[in-house]
């Protein structure tokens, strides 16, 4: 087990050092990509919280709507091959609820302030 | 970015001085941004005639190099705009394309016309609260007239149907190798729905937030126009109103701004024909896809071509963005509240 911090307390750290103390200190190009940079390790964050148990979701709903087991990146890979091939319609109610379900944990991570994810809905 | 060495200074003041005649000397010789396919720079010649703005476009170093992906030659871009001019588009006046003996490379020089670029400031500041209603309107207007314009004496310019743009952009996201399902379902929907489009014309391309020069009277420019192809007019109504250049203004579905009511009425107005809602959706849809597919472009050039800055890397991780678009575009009902 790992002494304390976390990993996210550490990056925590990190990212509050670079938006309250460098980027104030820094101007133009380099004050972008420090802005870019600290909103590079709130993701790592929010990853760090949610990643393990979106990617289990995800694992359990795929091997349920494929009827296979594998990999997350294997099954996302047969799942992908099925769509293209037809072997499921792209409007198919469980795999759209899938894909819903999938892409709404994706932005919780990447951008969760994004304004398409404030249109969707959490339900389905 | 302030590689401004001497001989650069001196090869771009012989030149201009040369092809302007009010002009004597320059200065504020200040590079604005480098891309893989071109450099930007702001100048001001100085004369008897005043001061003149300027910018100069030209090849990244001066070098001719083939430009990534869709890009027109600078040369080309350079006739676009000025036959976009004679059509009353607005557009910055190009004085000069640089020719072999200037020792610069391939590139144009043309007017720095005033304005503002960046969209969260165009979608909020007082400023423009009197522009933002007419801006959808114009955008129509300037569209019909760019999609009249006659290029037929201008065979370099690509054709690029649905068809084969989604070809591309599918060999492209195949070659990554990494999946995504909710591409995979757009593919299918746009594949089963693809244009006939009865006589393609001249686009602009990349008509978005970014690319208009904006003042509180409306749209002062169109710029950049090095992804000028042939095509079905809809896709440039469809890319401006791609959500990721709504910058949260979400609701106004024209680069946060306008309705496409708006916009296909300006359209209209101005002489375009046959354009509907539903021919700019599919755009849109397409658009949408196109952008997703090009945020992993850009990580790519972090993964495999040393590009490596942050925002290269983070790029990537707005996939998400446009697959979250996506699910809204294609399967509405269950978007609803």
């Amino acid at each position: 087990m790992m002494d304390q911090p976390s990993a996210i307390e550490l990056i925590m750290a990190v990212r509050e050092f670079i938006e309250k103390h460098a980027i104030p200190q820094l101007q133009g190009h380099t004050a972008f990509h420090a802005r870019v940079a600290a909103n590079a390790l709130a993701i790592v964050e929010r990853e760090l919280d949610q990643g393990a148990q979106a990617n289990a979701d995800e694992h359990a709903r795929l091997t349920h709507l494929l009827g296979q087991a594998g990999t997350l990146a294997e099954l996302n890979k047969e799942l992908c091959r099925r769509i293209r091939s037809n072997a499921i319609s792209w409007d198919d109610p469980t795999l759209v609820r899938h894909l819903r379900q999938a892409t709404l944990a994706k932005v919780a991570i990447d951008q969760p302030k994004y304004s398409g994810l404030l249109n969707s809905t959490h339900t389905g | 970015m302030s590689d401004t060495n001497p001989d650069f200074t001196a090869d771009l003041e012989r030149v201009i001085t040369r092809a302007m005649p009010g002009i004597a000397s320059i200065a504020n010789l200040k590079r604005l941004s480098g891309g893989a396919s071109q450099e930007t720079w702001s100048f001001d010649g100085a004369g008897s005639t005043g001061t003149t703005p300027l910018i100069l476009r030209r090849a990244p170093g001066g070098k001719t190099v083939p430009r990534s992906g869709n890009a027109v030659a600078l040369a080309t871009e350079a006739k676009v705009i000025k036959l976009a001019a004679n059509a009353n588009i607005p557009v910055p006046l190009v004085h000069y394309v640089l020719q072999d003996g200037d020792d610069l490379g391939p590139g144009y020089i043309m007017g720095r016309v005033e304005g503002e670029t960046i969209a969260r400031k165009i979608l909020r500041d007082a400023e423009y609260a009197e522009a933002r209603p007419k801006l959808a309107r114009q955008c129509g207007a300037i569209l019909a007239a760019i999609h009249a314009i006659d290029c037929s004496h201008l065979p370099e310019l690509n054709i690029a149907t649905a068809e084969d743009q989604l070809a591309s952009y599918r060999a492209l996201y195949d070659s990554y190798d990494h999946p995504h399902p909710v591409f995979e379902v757009a593919f299918k929907w746009l594949e089963l729905r693809l244009p006939k489009v009865e006589s393609p014309t001249l686009l602009h391309g990349d008509f978005r937030n970014g690319n208009l020069m904006i003042g509180p009277d409306g749209v002062r420019a169109v710029l950049d126009w090095e992804l000028v192809h042939i095509g079905d007019p809809a896709e440039d109504l469809g890319w401006i109103c791609v959500n990721s250049w709504r910058f949260g203004e979400t609701k106004k579905i024209v680069g946060g701004f306008g309705d496409v009511a708006d916009l296909l009425a300006g359209y209209a107005q101005a002489g375009g024909t046959g354009m509907t809602a539903e021919r700019v959706k599919f755009w849109e849809i397409f658009g949408t896809l196109k952008w997703g597919i090009m945020c992993m472009t850009m990580y790519q050039a972090f993964a495999q071509s040393g590009d490596r800055t942050v925002e290269r890397a983070t790029i990537g991780r707005r996939s998400s963005e446009t697959e979250i678009d996506l699910i809204n575009l294609l399967y509405p009902k269950a978007a609803a509240p």
